[in-house]
């Protein structure tokens, strides 16, 4: 007889294959998630071909040292989310904890300064729609790119505050005790989708801050 | 399971080369390449990522249908992205008959 775990799904026949079934069908499920930033960022691409001037002066209007420092801020996160799944993976429960905490507190800092981002494009008048107050050439085609600020690091934020409500119920039930290193499928599953929102970071950072700054 | 378990050495070799990566991008972006500078661009954020993937996501040491999975999304967002652009930049590369 196979050894029964309180965790183990009747469905399965033991933990290895429930672990594979849950991290394959993260996958599946990130798949989409490329699909739905993929389309977005065919958009991008799009328009930036169609207005590569308005697209460059659009840049300009992003503050490089914060997006920079947000990346790094992201990377670190991933670094620590990993440590964690690491730590889970040999049953250790403390370390854990102290990596999941760390991996929260790095994502808040980075919707912190999102916020302050966000905060001083309202100050500057840089908010799409009637009230733009960009007044430079092709202020119409700069305020699409400014929409694609928004629409692409808008949605990249409601991913983070979302692995940020995951990582919560993670720690929980790290805190509680239900993982081992027989069955931590779901800190495993948690890692992945915070490593995919960072990856979209990855992307988002040079396409939106850094088009062009030699100018 | 266990069968992926990486050292933390490596985990921070990967976050190193991330973080020199980053600034590397953010450096180039002040040189101007001309056309280059968006390839180099994606070059490195591709670089990033399939570091993150195959490390921090453990797809180097996961199942093959798993990898097989990953790599479905990446070849079906390269259908999205070349196929649209293949339209949008060729458009009007004949001039169209009077009365269209």
């Amino acid at each position: 007889m196979p050894e029964t775990h309180a965790a183990l799904a009747h469905q399965f026949e033991d933990l290895t294959q429930q672990h594979d079934a849950a991290t394959l069908g993260m996958w599946i499920f990130l798949v989409t998630e490329v699909m739905f930033f993929g389309g977005l960022f065919a958009g991008y691409t799009m328009y930036r071909a169609e207005y590569p001037a308005a697209f460059a002066a659009g840049s300009r209007l992003c503050e490089v040292a914060l997006g920079a420092s947000n990346t790094l801020i992201l990377i670190t996160s991933s670094l620590t989310m990993a440590l964690a799944v690491s730590g889970a993976q040999r049953g250790r429960r403390r370390l854990t904890l102290v990596f999941l905490g760390l991996t929260m507190t790095l994502g808040a800092l980075f919707l912190g300064v999102k916020f302050l981002e966000y905060f001083h494009k309202f100050q500057e008048h840089l908010i799409p729609g009637p009230n733009f107050g960009y007044t430079g050439l092709s202020a119409r085609q700069v305020e699409l790119f400014i929409c694609f600020y928004f629409g692409l690091t808008g949605l990249h934020a409601l991913h983070m505050i979302i692995g940020l409500g995951v990582v919560t119920v993670m720690i929980v039930l790290t805190w509680r005790g239900r993982f081992s290193s027989a069955h931590y499928a779901p800190i495993e599953v948690a890692g992945l989708y915070w490593h995919f929102v960072d990856i979209v970071w990855i992307f988002l950072f040079p396409l939106l801050y850094l088009v062009d700054l030699h100018r | 399971m266990s069968a992926h378990t990486l050292s933390l050495r490596t985990y921070l070799g990967v976050f190193a080369t991330l973080a020199v990566l980053t600034a590397a991008t953010t450096l180039v972006a002040y040189i101007d390449l001309g056309f280059f500078n968006v390839v180099v661009a994606l070059t490195i954020a591709v670089s990033k990522a399939l570091l993150v993937v195959l490390f921090f996501m453990h797809l180097a040491r996961a199942r093959h249908r798993t990898q097989v999975v990953a790599g479905a999304g990446i070849l079906w967002l390269l259908i999205l992205i070349t196929f649209t652009v293949s339209d949008v930049l060729t458009r009007n590369w004949i001039p169209q008959p009077a009365g269209w």
